[in-house]
């Protein structure tokens, strides 16, 4: 087989919170088209991990390669680092697709608006060709009908989805997704999980930090298990899931069957 | 909706056609019926013709200051909420210290020290006696606008830096997991966000800025309550121009009210 490319590269990162570190020394590699499930328990620094790759979170040591591209950083004085252009930071950030465990839609905008945001105002595409885009897209997640509704009036689910149709829209190098299902009814899941195992079809790349651990299982090319704020363990869903070696994973995945 | 949200709007909406005829309801309006019989034939009104291009004027000039107080009012209260949300603490320090000294003390008080203050010690320096403001400065009126655009961006500072302080930190952690810069974070989400949370509130403090024009009058400014003080003083007559004072601010404050109100329903809003 081809090697492929590198689409996320995090070498050695670090996340203290005062006193408490979250991160300590993850090293993490998707290559393009990879799935990639983050599972852990709470607390376990899976989201913290995620926020770190596009610096919503600020590693405190470490780096984040994407595409080839590392993004710069520099001492902030305080035995931390920060990012030492903004400018890179937020072209990187344009093209990784981020779905939030809280939808975050911006409520002042229609589902349409919502979709078109990005990619008129940060990525300058004319408004014309992003409507095209954004009702294709609607209509992918189920949502077409719903273009002139505003967040406030849709399920939790179909929030979720038009968050998805966001982060497509900006056609991602890489897709983040953030606990997607965590913040949704039970009944609602189902409807977000089709639309990502759709996405993971198609060989896109994703990271996903889930709960669903049976989703992860059938979606996922690559598994992490985060625990204590190092990797545990990794390796193909089945491996990972059918024989745990290490004792906190056999406990982990008993726990919640 | 819970029993006391339509209690309230019992009062703002109109009710439908079959239930407008209710026997209540028609005993209300004929006594109101009677109530402006009596009013227009009994009552003095024979002045209103040779008055009326004044207070037309003085109309315009209420109104006027209110558009231009509370434009210029509300254009320097972004800059007040907005630092004491994410400024530096300097900066938060004066803006807070700005809105409790203008809060804290009457509008009355900050006119007069503004005009027969500064106003009086202005044309003692030569420098702004020859200088180009000078034939303002002369004036009134610029000491009435600069009162009630203080005033009213003091207390619009504090509505905004709540609005800007209540939009969800998600929605600006998403806009910049996007990719925007900070002023795109502030232009597309924060500032629309916060305005938007805003509305309601600033209507009711722009029909409050409407009911505090008629302070300028003390400082010579001709409003329209100046006109109807006029009209009460050559034709000794009393009550008569102060309920046509009474109508013409109830229907500009309608005008009001329903302007907000459209611009309101432009982005319908559920729960919160």
């Amino acid at each position: 087989m081809m090697e492929r490319a590198e689409a996320i590269a995090v070498r050695d990162l670090h996340k203290r919170f005062g006193p408490l570190e979250v991160l300590k020394g993850v090293s993490l590699t998707a290559h393009e088209g990879d799935v990639i499930a983050i599972i852990g328990g709470s607390g376990s620094g899976k989201s913290t991990l995620l926020r770190c790759i596009n610096m919503l979170e600020l590693p405190s040591a470490g780096s984040v390669t994407i595409h080839g591209e590392t993004i710069a950083m520099k001492k902030d004085g305080h035995g931390g680092q920060l990012p030492s252009d903004r400018k890179q930071v937020q072209r990187i950030r344009s093209r990784l697709g981020m779905v939030f465990q809280s939808f975050n839609l911006w409520q002042h905008m229609t589902i349409l608006e919502n979709v078109i945001e990005a990619p008129v105002h940060v990525l300058g595409v004319r408004k014309d060709e992003a409507v095209d885009r954004a009702e294709t897209l609607l209509r992918r997640v189920g949502l077409h009908e719903k273009r002139d509704a505003y967040p406030a009036f849709l399920s939790g689910g179909q929030q979720q989805r038009a968050a998805i149709a966001r982060a497509l829209a900006i056609q991602p190098h890489v897709m983040l997704f953030d606990e997607p299902t965590s913040a949704l009814d039970p009944e609602l899941v189902g409807e977000v999980l089709s639309v990502i195992g759709d996405l993971a079809k198609e060989k896109r790349t994703m990271i996903l930090v889930t709960h669903e651990m049976k989703f992860a299982r059938n979606v996922a090319s690559h598994v992490v298990f985060l625990a204590n704020g190092v990797i545990e363990e990794q390796g193909p869903p089945d491996e990972l899931f059918g024989s745990p070696k290490s004792e906190r994973l056999k406990k982990f995945i008993s726990s919640i069957h | 909706m819970s029993d006391p949200t339509v209690a309230a709007m019992a009062l703002t909406e109109l009710p439908t056609k079959q239930s407008f005829f209710k026997p209540h309801r028609i005993v209300l309006m004929v006594i109101a019926a009677v109530l402006v019989f009596c009013i227009v034939w009994f009552m003095r009104w024979d002045w209103v013709p040779k008055y009326s291009g004044r207070l037309v004027y003085g109309v315009g000039v209420t109104l006027m200051l209110l558009f231009v107080t509370s434009i210029l009012g509300f254009l320097l209260a972004l800059p007040i909420g907005l630092v004491q949300v994410t400024g530096p603490w300097p900066l938060k320090m004066l803006a807070k210290g700005f809105c409790t000294i203008v809060r804290g003390t009457p509008l009355l008080l900050q006119l007069w020290l503004l005009y027969y203050g500064l106003g009086s010690l202005f044309p003692q320096f030569p420098e702004i006696r020859n200088s180009f403001l000078w034939p303002y400065l002369r004036e009134a009126w610029p000491y009435g606008v600069a009162a009630l655009t203080i005033s009213f961006a003091a207390y619009e500072g504090e509505v905004m830096r709540g609005a800007f302080a209540g939009v969800p930190p998600g929605e600006l952690e998403a806009a910049r997991a996007y990719g925007m810069s900070p002023f795109t974070v502030f232009r597309r989400i924060w500032l629309p966000r916060a305005i938007h949370r805003a509305l309601p509130t600033l209507n009711g403090e722009t029909v409050l800025q409407l009911k505090a024009t008629p302070l300028v009058a003390t400082i010579t400014v001709i409003d329209v309550y100046a006109v109807v003080s006029k009209v009460r003083q050559e034709t000794y007559i009393t009550y008569e121009p102060l309920l046509l004072l009474a109508l013409i601010y109830l229907c500009l404050t309608a005008l009001l009210v329903v302007g907000f109100r459209y611009f309101e329903s432009r982005i319908p809003t559920r729960g919160a």
